[in-house]
């Protein structure tokens, strides 16, 4: 499912599993587990099967499971896709994505295995935009397969290539945040914004949540559950924006009983863009359990 | 088959260690270590003996020191310690 709620997507290294068994106790909209960086070149092996047993076994109930698999041209790659692939996963995670070519390489391999599977079109792709070339890049990338459901800023490597440190205030990750944002929305896909790594810092992380919120991104990539509550409250609408959404409803409601395809409130028409946002509200609104869905 | 000496796994809690290497009795034999013995001795054994089955691998000697891994860690730990000790892999690509 390509349209829902991803907030939060937490890492999880894929070597560890009373970690991968206990993430989504936490709640997190989305759990990530990772074969890439946080796993050493001996143990690539070990987790790449204690993942996919992870996947085939454990119930993760609504969580969306992701997976961030090495590069292909590793020689590991090709193996990670075919062991997450058969497992049901989700989303296939690249990481340091520099062009559309690269998806589509991964498409191609997800594709081989899905036809043995006989699942074809069952796999989700996002992209992890780590470069100065990837960011040039990203609406290439974020329309490079109809699987794509999101891109995501990593920002050390990004902040590596660009040749700068990476500081609180962010100033060096600006340009890079709002072209994924944008691009993403032009693709008509999600954007997540990169960790912060700092935990003995959560005033700085609110900040840090509530100025890439403001810029538009859907959610955030995060190390530890401790981030979860910040990034939900950051994300969940105020009292004020939810009477309006549910006002912009109770009107759509009420020109549908009228046939009528125009709607009012307050006298003013409501368009679409009005429309859209209110439905986003009350999306946010359930997921933060401020609403309950059978209250509509 | 041939079978060389190898480990896959951690002694963390959730996790589980598996040795394996040859027989020369001709079968298997696994000797547990596990924090749950008393309750799961026989399932965790099972698990061990079912994912060496799979594997066709039916002459070894198993040592796993189990700290209360779940069945699906279980199956992955010995896979890869068989996958290391046999160098015959379980994936295509």
């Amino acid at each position: 499912m390509k349209d829902r709620l991803r907030r939060t997507m937490m890492f999880v290294p894929g070597n560890n599993p009373s970690m991968m068994t206990d993430a989504y106790l936490y709640g997190p909209d989305s759990i990530m587990l990772d074969l890439e960086d946080s796993v050493t070149m001996a143990e690539k092996d070990a987790a790449r099967l204690l993942v996919h047993n992870a996947l085939k076994t454990i119930d993760y109930g609504n969580t969306e499971m992701v997976v961030r698999i090495n590069p292909l041209n590793t020689p590991y790659g090709k193996k990670d896709v075919e062991a997450v692939v058969s497992a049901g996963v989700n989303v296939i995670r690249m990481p340091k994505t520099e062009t559309a070519e690269e998806v589509k390489e991964l498409e191609a391999e997800i594709i081989k295995v899905e036809e043995r599977l006989g699942c074809v079109g069952r796999t989700q792709i996002m992209a992890a935009i780590e470069s100065a070339l990837g960011v040039i890049n990203a609406y290439e990338i974020a329309t490079a397969s109809k699987r794509m459901m999101g891109i995501a800023l990593g920002a050390e490597d990004y902040t590596a290539s660009l040749k700068t440190p990476r500081t609180d205030e962010g100033t060096e990750l600006l340009m890079a945040r709002q072209t994924i944002v944008v691009a993403s929305r032009a693709a008509g896909i999600n954007c997540f914004d990169t960790v912060y790594s700092n935990l003995n810092d959560m005033d700085a992380f609110r900040r840090e949540v509530e100025a890439i919120k403001a810029l538009g991104f859907d959610g955030k990539s995060i190390i530890n559950p401790r981030q979860i509550e910040v990034v939900n409250e950051v994300f969940a609408p105020k009292q004020k924006d939810i009477e309006k959404a549910l006002r912009i409803k109770a009107a759509i409601k009420e020109a549908a009983a009228k046939g009528s395809g125009v709607i009012s409130l307050n006298g003013k028409m409501v368009d679409k863009p009005v429309v859209i946002r209110a439905e986003h509200t009350i999306e946010l609104a359930i997921a933060s359990g401020i609403l309950r869905e059978e209250d509509l | 088959m041939t079978i060389n000496k190898a480990f896959a796994g951690t002694l963390e809690s959730g996790d589980i260690m598996i040795q394996i290497e040859p027989s020369e009795e001709g079968k298997l034999n696994i000797e547990l270590d596990s924090t749950v013995a008393y309750q799961f001795g026989e399932q965790i054994k099972k698990v061990i003996a079912d994912t060496l089955k799979e594997l066709e691998i039916t002459s070894a000697n198993v040592k796993a020191t189990d700290k209360g891994a779940l069945d699906c860690t279980i199956k992955a730990r010995v896979t890869c310690a068989a996958v290391r000790a046999t160098g015959k892999d379980v994936w295509n690509a």
